[in-house]
């Protein structure tokens, strides 16, 4: 909201700076955005009358005028369109500061020019330029147009929080000025504008609580294009509120006067009697900005015999409004409950100064003082003649002003301060509460009512906050938390998080953190099998659904990297990704699974540039040796284990599918070549994903005693089929093994010449240990010949020579 | 006994005239060997008369002393010299740099959240985390925030359906913490929130992390030193701080917090606009019918909840002035983390 400076210094002026004033407003709770002045510095402009203009004598766009400036009269050469005999306007004498320049004597085209006839951006009130700014024909002429036109004013921008709709007024403002600064507040005149004419307009309210009073009034014959005068226009300008007419420029002043909207209907075209209803199903309306709207159910309406003709408190409309050719018109000063207007006016993708005040509260005594208001000001400006104010209440509708109970304990309580009933009496009467005070001391217990302008008052902590507002937030003491203290359990049996992302970090991943919502040809691309939630308000079609996989924003920050010259990328995510249950018609939030997952994305050589690093590509065993390192940090026996797996994003053949205790927690595995290139990426990309959950467990260390007896390794050679894997290989040995074997060790898998083309050559490093005596040779040559014996019977083995 | 002269001094000039250990050792086989010159002489004593043996035998034996002591002194300066010769040829650049150093990092964001955790972490505070697509009724509802308030415009929300939202703050975190848990309870909820909203200063997804104290007194003292606090440990400068009432619909009172410009530590600079003051976080008491949805007695309990902006934090702390890098993930910006 912005108003000006000066109109609230004249309900309350403390002796402040405007910035101090801003920064008193900022600290009370009212946040200021900022202040601007009206206009921008420039001195010696007078109001000028011109008496001739004539065309200039070497130019047609010139005029030659002759200016009076009081005193004197001056011979000024003017371009604009409306220099014309008989008009005002501000007139820059020789020696005259403006914003950019100096007005000098000078000669256009051949004719001397003293001074400068200006336009509104000339003095920096506005961006208009068409032509001269317009006085009005009363304006006295020599007059200082600063002063005229009271230009030593500040606009100021208010960001009010939705609580405190109290101040959306310049009686409010001033209310909250007098209260910071201990300052009474002068009081507006209070206007009763007798009637000299009956007529009056029925009007029902059936609508219960939602408007349960409808203030109005009948005012006849008045003249439509009588000039709002220049002060009423310029308290309208500088509150952002352009002036249209008399009649509606006051229904606009009164609202930002004293906050309650108003509006006027064209008594002429009103039809029978005004019903305040709830609309019904299929009802239209055109409101007065020409808009046709279709109306859902439950919108406070105002009607008459002719069906719908506002929005009660968004918006009037086009049937009943006031135009060029009304005489007569029909005030409405009404009370709509905020609960009936909130979000309406969102709903129609509306938002007017009417339903922002009325969605967060207006005062629900204000109406008929707002009317009176209203008539006093358009009778002076219009002329006319006033019918009787006619209020239409549902007694039993109204808000009702609750008396709350206010308990000294609770306040010192709840601020952690001894506050003191005198002065809370004190605040309760300066923030204009009634109340009384039962029980003394530390007892002291409050009956409480707000006025009806802060219906924001309802409950003890409201009142409580009001206190501590007064008090000042920082004169209240800083102390720290007295508590008890309880170890906070850690689970020895689970990583950590960061103790997993510390060990990305040390093979030499970056972390990134990708936004959530993603592409969904993107994603599509990536993990075809799943159905993303789609968002149904997404910023763009490129943020339109969820992740199914973290792969999709990874693979999204890798290619910014590879496109910013970026050889080698390792990134790393943690966080959640979002699946919904197959075939839900209604998704609940029960259908969706938030899990959280570990994932990452390698592109580019082994290692980082360097004299003596290998500069060799990156490859599956690269990756998969960094997710075996988490893997290390569930201890051994953690039961995670790589098979060859299938994935609609990875290549069929470097694929691998990793379970624990036989369920699949992830995937790691190069892209599939097909995919890349539908990417549009030129190099191999090694990804993973893991779920978080699953990882994390680990095993609490389970020491055992260490053998004092000598190891035993036998070195022996097999020949395998090719497709024979090592974890076939690895099962097999385990299977016939002794309480004294070891470990295996898979020293080296040969192909080529001298072995059967279909068939590969694998190096086994065994090793035996038995915990209470040494191993004789015959005992090992046996457990080797078993192992032997099954990788024959088994696998096909065939011993190498 | 010239010979035995002639001989030790033939003997001494090999020896200084040899240049390895090999031709050491032929100079020691002619001389001190099985067939060498000394012993030679010495097995000719027989034929000397038996009383001028002793002393001649002496005299050889002497000699022989003289010639090998020349010949381990040499060895020692052979070895010396092959030892030099070896360790210069080994000789290396060890300003070149190691292999394989490389490390990567953690995202700003994340040290931001983890800084953050460890300070609450140390006064007893736990961290609680939960879901990020929600609920109208954990997100909004429970936190006083009915449908139609004006509260929820701040709140531009990213939708799945009406009923189905990204969550626009961490604070269901902590309503769904007071649904389950008995007081006193001290929580804090770190967090991704969503926010339909894309310009120089917000992004559709930030970090939040939110706080809650419950307990029989909290008071908006307390409040108060917690927030002082860990301002001040967190920017590790004294700063000042300062409280503004401001309205949020799930606490009363209700404040905003600002503290001194990290920067210019008050004096005005462009990170402040010249205020001398950044906001940075909002605070308040619980409100009791917040507490009451979530069926804790206001009576019994007080409690105070604060939340803050991560990537503000990170912002600030560590001087990086557009929001939108941290999630472009651009590897030249992050590594200025590592």
């Amino acid at each position: 909201m912005k108003f000006s400076e000066n109109w609230l210094r004249e309900f309350v002026s403390p002796n402040l700076s405007t910035q101090e004033l801003v920064d008193q407003l900022t600290m009370a709770g009212l946040e200021v955005d900022g202040f601007d002045p009206v206009a921008s510095e420039f001195s010696k402009v007078v109001v000028g009358e011109i008496l001739s203009a004539e065309k200039h004598p070497n130019a047609d766009k010139l005029a030659v005028c002759s200016v009076s400036a009081g005193t004197e009269i001056f011979q000024v050469v003017c371009g604009a369109p409306n220099a014309r005999k008989g008009i005002k306007v501000p007139f820059a004498l020789i020696g005259a500061k403006l914003e950019d320049f100096k007005i000098k004597k000078a000669k256009l085209r051949g004719v001397e020019s003293f001074g400068m006839l200006c336009s509104e951006r000339e003095l920096g009130i506005s961006d208009k330029h068409e032509g001269l700014m317009e006085l009005p024909v009363d304006a006295p002429v020599g007059d200082d147009v600063r002063e005229f036109l009271k230009l030593n004013d500040n606009i100021v921008d208010l960001d009010l929080t939705p609580n405190r709709s109290d101040c959306l007024s310049m009686v409010g403002l001033g209310r909250e000025t007098g209260l910071i600064n201990g300052l009474d507040v002068e009081a507006l005149e209070k206007n009763v504008e007798p009637a000299s004419i009956d007529e009056t307009f029925s009007v029902e309210l059936n609508a219960g609580n939602a408007c349960p009073r409808f203030v109005g009034r009948v005012i006849k014959n008045i003249r439509l294009d009588a000039e709002t005068p220049l002060w009423m226009r310029e308290k309208l300008r500088r509150s952002d509120v352009r002036s249209i007419d008399p009649v509606v420029d006051v229904t606009n002043y009164v609202m930002l006067e004293l906050g309650q909207p108003m509006h006027a209907y064209d008594l002429a075209k009103l039809s029978g009697k005004i019903v305040v209803r709830q609309s019904l199903a299929d009802e239209k309306v055109t409101l007065l900005d020409g808009s046709d709207v279709s109306l859902n159910e439950n919108t406070l309406l105002i009607t008459d015999d002719s069906g719908p003709i506002g929005i009660a408190g968004i918006m009037g409309g086009l049937s009943t409004s006031v135009s060029e050719t009304t005489k007569d018109i029909y005030f409405e000063s009404a009370f709509f409950a905020p609960t009936a207007i909130a979000g309406r006016a969102r709903s129609y993708g509306m938002n007017t100064d009417a339903s922002h005040r009325f969605e967060r509260g207006v005062d629900w005594k204000g109406q008929e003082n707002a009317i009176e208001r209203a008539t006093a000001l358009l009778l002076s400006i219009a002329g006319g003649e006033a019918g009787p104010v006619t209020e239409t209440v549902l007694e039993a509708e109204l808000p009702i002003t609750s008396e709350i109970i206010l308990r000294l304990k609770r306040v010192d309580r709840l601020l952690g301060v001894e506050v003191g009933a005198e002065q809370v009496d004190d605040m309760l009467s300066r923030l204009g509460f009634s109340h009384q005070r039962e029980d003394d001391g530390n007892n002291a217990v409050w009956k409480v009512s707000a006025p009806s302008h802060r219906f924001d008052i309802a409950i003890e902590a409201d009142l409580i906050e009001e206190i501590s507002r007064v008090y000042g937030y920082n004169n209240l003491p800083v102390t720290t938390p007295k508590t008890y203290l309880s170890m906070a359990p850690v689970a020895e049996g689970e990583i950590n998080l960061n103790r997993i992302k510390d060990q990305l970090v040390a093979r030499g991943y970056q972390e990134a953190l990708t936004y959530t919502f993603v592409d969904p040809a993107t994603q599509a691309i990536l993990d075809p099998e799943q159905d993303p939630i789609g968002l149904a308000n997404p910023l763009s079609s490129e943020m339109s659904v969820m992740r199914t996989t973290l792969w999709s924003g990874l693979i999204k920050a890798l290619i910014h990297n590879v496109n910013r010259q970026q050889s080698r990328v390792r990134l790393f995510e943690s966080g959640l990704r979002f699946r919904q249950s197959p075939n839900v018609s209604n998704l609940e939030l029960k259908d969706v699974r938030q899990e959280a997952m570990l994932a990452g994305v390698v592109l580019g050589p082994k290692m980082t540039e360097l004299w003596s690093n290998s500069t060799e590509a990156i490859d599956f065993f690269d990756v998969k040796g960094d997710v075996e390192s988490i893997f290390q940090l569930a201890g051994p026996n953690a039961g995670l284990d790589f098979e060859k797996g299938q994935h609609p994003a990875l290549h069929p053949g470097q694929t691998a599918k990793i379970t624990r205790s036989g369920k699949t927690v992830g995937y790691l595995g190069l892209m599939d070549p097909r995919v890349q290139k539908l990417l549009n990426i030129d190099q191999s990309v090694f990804m993973f994903e893991l779920e978080l959950e699953a990882i994390v467990p680990r095993q609490v260390p389970d020491a055992h005693s260490l053998s004092k007896y000598p190891e035993v390794r036998r070195d022996i050679a097999v020949i395998v089929d090719s497709g024979v894997s090592a974890a076939e290989i690895n099962a097999c040995v385990e299977s016939v093994a002794d309480s004294s074997f070891q470990k295996l060790m898979l020293f080296d898998v040969y192909q080529g010449k001298g072995i059967d083309p279909n068939r590969k050559s694998v190096a086994l490093g065994l090793t035996f240990q038995h915990g209470s005596r040494t191993l004789t040779d015959d005992e090992t040559n046996s457990f080797v010949d078993e192992i032997v014996e099954a990788l024959t019977v088994k696998l096909g083995a065939s011993l190498r020579n | 006994m010239t010979d035995l002269q002639e001989i030790t001094q033939q003997a001494q000039q090999a020896i200084e005239t040899a240049e390895d250990t090999a031709a050491l050792d032929l100079v020691r086989v002619s001389y001190l060997g099985k067939k060498g010159a000394l012993t030679s002489l010495l097995k000719s004593l027989g034929k000397l008369p038996a009383e001028e043996r002793p002393a001649a035998g002496a005299e050889i034996n002497v000699a022989k002393q003289v010639v090998q002591e020349a010949i381990t002194a040499k060895k020692l300066l052979l070895d010396d010299a092959l030892i030099a010769e070896k360790l210069a040829s080994e000789v290396i650049d060890v300003t070149l740099p190691g292999r394989d150093a490389d490390i990567g990092g953690l995202h700003p964001v994340t040290m931001v959240l983890q800084r953050i955790e460890n300070f609450f972490r140390s006064v007893g505070y736990e961290v609680v985390e939960g879901p990020e697509i929600e609920d109208d009724y954990h997100n909004f509802e429970a936190l006083n925030i009915p449908e139609h308030h004006p509260a929820r415009a701040m709140h531009d929300t990213f939708y799945f359906n009406p009923n189905m939202l990204l969550r626009t703050h961490t604070s269901p975190v902590q309503v769904r913490t007071m649904e389950n848990r008995k007081p006193p309870f001290r929580i804090i909820c770190p967090g991704r929130v969503y926010r339909v909203d894309s310009d120089l200063t917000h992004t559709p997804m930030f970090h939040q992390v939110e706080g809650l104290l419950i307990d029989e007194n909290a008071s908006f003292a307390d409040l108060k030193g917690t927030i002082v606090e860990f301002l001040q440990v967190f920017f590790e400068k004294e700063l000042k701080v300062r409280f503004r009432p401001s309205y949020f619909p799930f606490t009363e009172p209700s404040a905003e917090v600002d503290v001194q410009c990290v920067h210019c530590v008050g004096k005005g600079c462009r990170v402040c606009s010249n205020t001398g003051w950044l906001e940075v976080m909002g605070a308040g008491m619980v409100h009791p019918r917040v507490l009451e949805y979530s069926g804790i007695d206001p009576e019994k309990y007080t409690g105070f909840a604060f939340g803050m902006g991560a990537d503000r934090f990170a912002m600030l702390r560590y001087g990086v002035d557009d929001l939108r890098l941290f999630f472009e993930n651009d590897q030249r910006f992050l590594k200025q983390f590592n």
